[in-house]
């Protein structure tokens, strides 16, 4: 499923003393299967963006099209948007209210209109690609621990099966290896299902890791977006807007202004690792 | 006078059973640390490590169920005093949201004064400075909810600097915050270590946090699992990743080619650091 | 939507209304509620219009709040209208339609209750946008001290409020925000009957409590680290007390009062046939 936006504006409060463009004029297409990264300030923008995909905001101007359909469009039913471009808001856990995780998972299914069956199966899916174990599913929601907890919120998204996933900052305030836990969680998602994954963040580590192109959101407008190579090479540009790049790719750019042959587009540990190992041999190599 | 500092010995805590039998909980199994004033000290774990049980400790949330806490000479398992021992050491929370009471920003600050009976004059002087001191005084007048999460956990540490505490201990207080804020709550929190010897132990999970303290205590399974400068620390990389917890990318780097024999320090902690490594060993 | 309430916002500013201390505000408030009800005789509104309106000048709110303050009353004040208008026996019948009539007294009396309203929203109103919450309920809490001869918890009514007022904001934005996430799970607001709609707040309803009381509890941790023991043995920082601006608008208003009493003593007999 291919999601377009067009000229995308949306004013808050318009015609009063607290207006204020949250997006302007944003116009791009992802296409069906990417693993998206979403960077930008608290205020750029980004999570205003997001709510318009699956169609909790209305556009102010411009228009947001799903397989090249209006969705804001006649003969669209905008739950069925909801139904297709899944959203899982930050601190996800705090929308948990039934007896048990299962029921909890199950309202997203449940408010489909599945029958039973497919409600079952789709429950037990979801737990799985969110890593919870068949045997929490009947614990109340509010005996998990906190990481267990923000994955069964997942989980009542992903069990919709939008061929949309969209994760505000989904490993917001857990420790690293909670944080480890979820985003790889996602990335095998990603994988399995091929479905469309957005991933904002405010880790340009956590996207340097995960996702194959970058978004980046400043002041309301699209700063970038393009793929993590071409994103980071504008590492200069980011700092200046204050978005910090990944202490690796910082290192390798102040030793390629020296002069050193080492590549820029270095931005994780292990790919630095390599491409240091190989600089090393060749440099051996030359003085044997 | 009482030497200033927070003495932890065999410290044990178990959150105890209920009565249909279930068994108690132990969570801090035997520490012993000593916080001496103007230290500026990192206690980093991971969820579930004990860390924020042994935060509780430092000002008399919770009292030892084994072992002491003594603040100042003042024993937390001594009631009468608790006021006292509540004034000299601060306590600044995770969520900034829900530690702030009144719906003026001054008017928060001098919560902890108008408890303790201080005259109005004075409470208006200490919560000017407290202000200044945490940058936030030209925002005095505002409500809470106008700020950013930021500022309000700087409200926070404002309304903890006017009692004039010896000791503030920071339970994750940038656990909820953009990198802005956390930024910011950090600079805050070393201006102050630094620019008025206030002693500052900064619970966290997050390292870059823990790299810039003089001091990182690890705790892990309620025992204290290393305790030393952060290069000490860190250079544990293989440790630390063990326990569910990460070090710096630099750092990972630098150990990752150390694995594979190539000569570098073993202590580097900052991007300056690896920079000038890497160049000294590729030229 | 949500966030539009503007019952209890107040407007920071240094006009001498906002200076005023707030216990004679809450109690000059209170006097010309009463005031409004004395009036009997239809010219009394035009200066008790005109007090308000000089207020409002004074205090340099802009005009348009009173609108924004009036707008979720307006229903009410409608249909009372409405009510006076149809059912308000008159001698001077305009329309007759069945019980329903019409006459002059209807259309006053309608009118004046609807005038009654509308001035004592704005009134109140006035305190509200120049009032911090905070200063108002020390005001509260400094007007009812005197019962707590009678064990009255006047200390623990006003922490109790201003605590309220402290997270309204915030559980509004927490609102908006479980209303959103539920919606983004296909939760439908908007549809059915009275019961189904009922049924729909559940999802809201129970996070919200869960996320109150989690609050509630760490707010308690967060009060008591910063020694807080109720009301015993507590200062102020800032103390209240009166000034001549205070003793001014008692004047004024008092002055108010009587300028009504006169006019509605006077004899109008030219009124006796709407009255």
């Amino acid at each position: 499923m291919v999601i377009t936006t067009e000229h995308l504006t949306y004013t808050y409060s318009p015609g009063t003393p607290f207006e204020k463009v949250a997006v302007r004029d944003v116009s791009l297409t992802i296409e069906s299967g990417e693993m998206v990264g979403v960077i930008g300030h608290t205020g750029s923008g980004k999570s205003t963006l997001i709510q318009h995909f699956n169609g909790l905001l209305k556009p102010t101007s411009g228009r947001i099209l799903l397989n090249g359909k209006d969705i804001w469009g006649e003969g669209m039913n905008i739950r069925d948007v909801r139904f297709n471009v899944g959203l899982v808001f930050q601190y996800p856990e705090y929308q948990l209210f039934e007896e048990t995780v299962y029921k909890d998972i199950a309202f997203g299914p449940h408010n489909m209109g599945l029958d039973d069956k497919e409600i079952d199966k789709r429950v037990h899916e979801a737990a799985e690609f969110a890593g919870l174990s068949a045997d929490l599913l009947e614990k109340s929601p509010f005996e998990l621990s906190g990481g267990q907890k923000r994955r069964a919120a997942i989980a009542g998204v992903i069990a919709m099966e939008p061929k949309i996933l969209i994760l505000d900052e989904p490993a917001a305030g857990l420790d690293p290896r909670g944080r480890n836990k979820i985003l790889n969680q996602i990335r095998d998602y990603h994988t399995h299902t091929g479905n469309t994954v957005l991933l904002v963040s405010h880790s340009m580590e956590d996207v340097a890791n995960f996702a194959d192109k970058i978004l980046v959101m400043n002041n309301a407008e699209i700063f970038a977006y393009d793929t993590v190579e071409n994103v980071f090479a504008r590492s200069e540009e980011l700092k200046k807007i204050r978005l910090a790049v990944p202490q690796i790719t910082n290192v390798f750019h102040r030793l390629l202004d020296d002069g050193l042959p080492v590549p820029e587009n270095v931005y994780t540990v292990p790919y630095a690792k390599k491409k240091l190992l190989q600089l090393l041999a060749e440099k051996e190599n030359a003085h044997a | 006078m009482e030497k200033k500092e927070i003495n932890v010995s065999g410290l044990v805590f178990e959150y105890p059973g209920d009565e249909e039998g279930a068994p108690g909980y132990l969570v801090l199994k035997g520490l012993d640390m000593t916080i001496p004033a103007g230290q500026f000290v990192a206690v980093l774990g991971h969820n579930g490590s004990g860390k924020s049980t042994l935060a509780k400790h430092f000002n008399a949330i919770l009292t030892p169920t084994g072992g002491d806490v003594i603040v100042c000479g003042i024993n937390t398992k001594d009631e009468d005093r608790l006021f006292d021992i509540r004034q000299q050491v601060g306590m600044v929370f995770q969520n900034p949201d829900n530690q702030i009471v009144a719906t003026i920003v001054e008017e928060d600050v001098a919560f902890a004064l108008e408890n303790l009976g201080v005259p109005p004059a004075e409470i208006r002087k200490r919560v000017d400075d407290a202000l200044k001191e945490v940058d936030m005084y030209e925002y005095r007048e505002h409500a809470p909810h106008q700020l950013s999460g930021g500022q309000k956990q700087r409200v926070a540490i404002a309304g903890i600097l006017a009692m004039r505490p010896d000791f503030i201990v920071l339970d994750e207080p940038t656990a909820m915050l953009d990198p802005k804020g956390r930024s910011e709550v950090i600079r805050t929190i070393k201006e102050l270590n630094k620019n008025f010897h206030t002693t500052v132990v900064l619970i966290t999970h997050y390292m870059e946090e823990a790299v810039q303290a003089d001091r990182v205590v690890v705790v892990d399974n309620g025992k204290i699992l290393r305790d030393g400068t952060p290069k000490e620390v860190f250079s544990e990389v293989e440790l630390l990743k063990s326990v569910g917890l990460d070090v710096p990318q630099v750092t990972e780097l630098v150990y990752e080619l150390r694995q594979e024999g190539i000569d570098l320090p073993q202590d580097i902690l900052t991007e300056d650091e690896c920079y000038e490594a890497l160049k000294k060993l590729l030229a | 939507m949500l966030k539009d309430i503007t019952i209890g916002q107040y407007f920071p500013g240094h006009s001498p209304v906002h200076r005023m201390d707030p216990r004679m505000k809450l109690l000059l408030t209170i006097f010309y509620i009463v005031i409004l009800f004395c009036v009997s005789n239809p010219f009394g509104f035009i200066p008790a219009v005109l007090f308000l309106a000089g207020c409002y000048m004074v205090s340099q709110i802009p005009i348009k709040m009173i609108a924004k303050s009036i707008k979720p009353i307006l229903p009410i004040i409608i249909f009372t209208g409405i009510l006076n208008l149809f059912f308000i026996e008159g001698e001077s019948v305009l329309v007759q339609l069945g019980p329903i009539h019409i006459s002059w007294q209807g259309i006053y009396t309608s009118v004046k209750m609807a005038l009654r309203l509308v001035l004592l929203i704005a009134g109140t109103s006035l305190m509200t946008y120049t009032t911090s919450p905070i200063a108002l309920t020390d005001a509260i809490e400094q007007l009812l001290s005197p019962l707590k001869v009678v064990h009255f918890p006047a200390h623990e009514l006003a922490m109790m409020m201003s605590i309220a007022l402290r997270f309204i904001p915030t559980l509004v934005e927490e609102t908006d925000k479980i209303m959103s996430a539920q919606k983004a799970r296909g939760a439908d607001m908007d549809s059915g009957g009275l019961i189904q709609r009922a049924k729909a707040l559940i999802p809201i309803m129970i996070p919200l409590f869960i996320s109150a009381f989690r609050r509630a509890e760490e707010l308690a941790l967060a009060m008591e680290c910063r020694c807080y023991h109720g009301g015993e043995g507590r200062t102020r920082m800032k103390q209240l007390k009166y000034s001549h601006l205070d003793f001014v608008a008692l004047g004024v208003t008092t002055v108010l009062l009587v300028i009504i009493i006169i006019l509605n003593i006077i004899p109008m007999p030219f009124l006796n046939w709407l009255l």
